[in-house]
């Protein structure tokens, strides 16, 4: 047993926590109105190696663990939700479902171009009337002759504006349901493949978030990722995945929230003492703490199985769904230590709490993950 | 590097803890709990499998496992019966607290019989009808003689105050200021002048007692001192620290144990013609407490391998405690809701868990207490972290 960090995973998360003091905590807030991220910071964080964290040298990744990558998606975070959510759903879901489902061609075309930055992917499940559901997914693909057609509208696409690449899935067998789905690497400028509205959110507002529709798509037969009629079970494994990096990122924020909190409460003074020196302010902050602690664990526990090559899907599944809530009540607590000024844009709390309520929606709701979870009901609950 | 694997050490003293626990004190258990009293029989076959002395070098008698084998064993003991798991805890923590502060000749005088359950169980002495939470203001004190020390003043809650042979007692040896001038003393339960009182009525660990102390002129040699005069406190931090892991994990088991029984329960209790398990409602409340468990464990197990490897752990032991303790107090309530009236009733054991498991957000330390100890180290260590 070892509750330690290597140090080349110190090492990484320092390095990217001076980036943030240096180059985001700042400009973050402009993000936020902007409703974007600047190219030049997405161009940094590539030169850091954290747009193909886990993919291996080969391809041009950094081949980091998993659990160094969420050290990464933690530590970006505690700074900016968005900049966080941008990097994890790039590396966990476009990138990582074309080299977990590509072949050799299709990971040599792809990963080097979105590992360097060069280009952002995005990557299409949720449809309007297909959310939690996979199952009801409506966009199809049929085959014509060397040419899968592709017809339907994706929504809630990150990256699906700004992004060269798009994973998507289809059916390729409507009366298979989630069993006939199949996934597609999509290029920008396919005739037929645009970009529907943008999509206005409450938090998470300069992580691009987009309809993507498809009017006749022609798709060449080598763009089919994976084996046709498998991609649900693949999907299956990257939202197993992609959860480990919402966990992060839950922990980061809730984080981010709290230092905030604790370096306000020995400033600011209320009836002659700091707030720091009141128990109703030392309360809420030892239940963060306790609390980011205990969704860090299950965070990092799940990666490191992840690491190891065993099942991580019900840890996956606590770590999403403890880390979702645990986040969601230090933000809101931290607005409440910073009292009014926590309430305006001049401090970074109201965003954090918009950003958070994300982690409890975003890779699968607090319910599905209660889903998942209640499938162990008939099994063993917990390895304790 | 994170591992979450275990050695083959833990592994087999867990199984070990785990095999006794269900075949001799899960049966035991209800029948325990109603008629109270005190289980020595339970105590002494788990001093002969080695569990009174689970983080003890072998050449004290121990098993030596370490504290994350420890920490096992607790689980799983508390599992089938928390009374007598908060027995073999404290007797643990008064072994360990003599391995770290005693001298040579207190250390073979003593840890081997506790281990081999000479003296049945350990106790500690600290709480008084004054000084809950706040030890400094401590009234029992012991004054210097010519052959060692007299000890006079009364304690309280002292969990196998009835049975313990050993007791460590703190007192004052001077006055202050704050816990400056408390000292700790070994004094055997036979000590002349030493009075058990009456077991407390309890809610819940009926099978464990709990009871004053009177100490009236209690004569001890110079050989009861333990650690330094006057700076008794750090032995008493140091068994608080480590025994706050061992009441995580008592209250960890307790939850662990409850969500069990209501799994069964739901797959088997059938309601609108299927079994209650097939609805949300009841998979939600055993899904969330799985998830917070799964996190109380973690926050163990990472206090625990901070002790192990001699690494400042008060702040993740106090973390562990409060987490752990009010998240299977809400298992086992969660627990009840899920049998509904049976759940109410003496019939099935989950009105016992919920019982057993209240105590652990009181003592050890409250749940306030706990919360206090961590603001204040998440704020030093803010500040140091700030500074650099």
């Amino acid at each position: 047993m070892d509750f330690s960090l290597t140090d080349d995973e110190q090492l990484l998360r320092a390095n990217v926590r001076a980036f943030c003091r240096a180059e985001v905590a700042e400009q973050a807030k402009q993000w936020d109105e902007d409703e974007r991220l600047p190219e030049h910071i997405l161009r940094k964080v590539a030169d850091m190696g954290l747009m193909g964290m886990q993919v291996p040298e080969q391809y041009g990744g950094a081949g980091v663990s998993a659990v160094a990558s969420a050290c990464v998606i933690e530590e970006l975070a505690a700074t900016d939700g968005s900049l966080a959510l941008t990097v994890a759903s790039h590396n966990a879901l476009c990138t990582g479902h074309i080299f977990l489902a590509g072949n050799e061609q299709q990971r040599h075309k792809y990963l080097p171009e979105l590992c360097s930055g060069r280009a952002l992917g995005a990557w299409g499940l949720t449809e309007p009337g297909s959310g939690s559901d996979a199952a009801g997914a409506r966009t199809t693909a049929v085959r014509r002759g060397e040419r899968w057609i592709l017809n339907g509208s994706k929504t809630f696409i990150t990256q699906g504006s700004i992004g060269k690449y798009a994973v998507v899935i289809a059916s390729t067998d409507p009366s298979k349901k989630q069993h006939g789905l199949t996934a597609f690497v999509l290029e920008r400028g396919m005739p037929g493949f645009s970009v529907g509205k943008k999509i206005e959110k409450l938090g998470m507002r300069a992580s691009d978030t987009v309809e993507l529709v498809f009017e006749d798509v022609e798709v060449p037969l080598e763009n089919q990722l994976g084996e046709q009629n498998r991609g649900f079970v693949d999907t299956l494994q990257i939202l197993d995945r992609g959860r480990i990096g919402i966990a992060a990122l839950a922990c980061g924020l809730g984080r981010g929230a709290m230092d905030a909190s604790i370096a306000y409460a020995r400033e600011r003074k209320q009836f002659g003492q700091p707030l720091a020196a009141f128990q109703a302010i030392q309360w809420k902050i030892a239940n963060m703490a306790t609390e980011l602690d205990a969704a860090w664990l299950l965070t990092v526990c799940a990666a490191a199985l992840r690491d190891q090559s065993k099942p991580f899907t019900f840890e996956a599944a606590k770590a999403k769904l403890y880390s979702a809530q645990a986040a969601m009540r230090a933000c809101n607590e931290a607005v409440q230590i910073h009292g009014g000024y926590g309430y305006t844009r001049e401090f970074p709390l109201e965003r954090a709490l918009r950003d958070a309520k994300l982690c409890e929606i975003g890779e699968g709701t607090n319910e599905i993950q209660r889903l998942v979870l209640s499938r162990a009901i008939s099994q063993r609950f917990s390895r304790a | 590097m994170f591992d979450f694997s275990e050695t083959e050490t833990q592994a087999m003293i867990r199984d070990s803890a785990r095999s006794f626990a269900e075949q001799v004190l899960a049966p035991r258990a209800a029948e325990l709990d109603r008629t109270g009293g005190f289980p020595d029989k339970s105590l002494s076959q788990a001093a002969q499998l080695g569990l009174l002395g689970v983080n003890v070098p072998e050449r004290l008698g121990g098993v030596e496992a370490g504290v994350i084998a420890y920490s096992h064993v607790v689980i799983e003991l508390a599992k089938a019966c928390a009374s007598t798991t908060v027995a073999v805890c404290v007797s643990n923590m008064v072994a360990e607290v003599i391995c770290s502060f005693g001298t040579v000749e207190q250390q073979q005088e003593h840890v081997p019989k506790l281990c081999a359950g000479a003296y049945k169980v350990g106790g500690f002495a600290l709480s008084e009808p004054g000084a809950g939470s706040d030890p400094s203001s401590m009234r029992t004190r012991a004054r210097p003689t010519d052959h060692g020390w007299v000890i006079d003043g009364s304690k309280l809650w002292i969990t196998s105050g009835s049975d313990a042979g050993l007791f460590v007692v703190w007192a004052r040896t001077s006055d202050g200021p704050g816990t400056h001038g408390i000292t700790a003393f070994l004094v055997r339960g036979d000590a002349p002048g030493l009075r058990r009182g009456k077991p407390e009525h309890k809610m819940g660990l009926c099978g464990s007692t709990t009871t004053p102390l009177e100490l009236s002129d209690v004569e001890v040699g110079r050989d009861a001192l333990l650690g330094q005069v006057d700076k008794g406190f750090r032995v008493a931090m140091m068994a608080l620290d480590g025994g706050r892991i061992g009441v995580a994990s008592q209250a960890l088991g307790v939850g662990l144990a409850a969500v069990e029984s209501a799994r069964r329960y739901a797959l088997d209790r059938r309601q609108f013609g299927a079994p209650i398990a097939n609805f949300q409602a009841i998979q939600w409340m055993l899904a969330d407490s799985a998830a917070e468990l799964e996190a109380a464990r973690l926050l163990i197990l990472r206090a625990a391998w901070l002790k192990e490897n001699s690494r400042a752990f008060t702040r993740e032991a106090s973390m562990a405690k409060l987490f752990a303790s009010e998240r299977a107090c809400r298992a086992c309530d969660r627990a009840i809701q899920i049998h509904g009236g049976y759940g109410y009733t003496r019939e099935f054991p989950v009105e016992r868990y919920f019982r057993d498991a209240r105590v652990a957000m009181i003592y050890e330390g409250t749940s306030e207490i706990q919360r206090m100890v961590i603001a204040r180290e998440v704020a030093r260590r803010f500040q140091r972290a700030g500074a650099s």
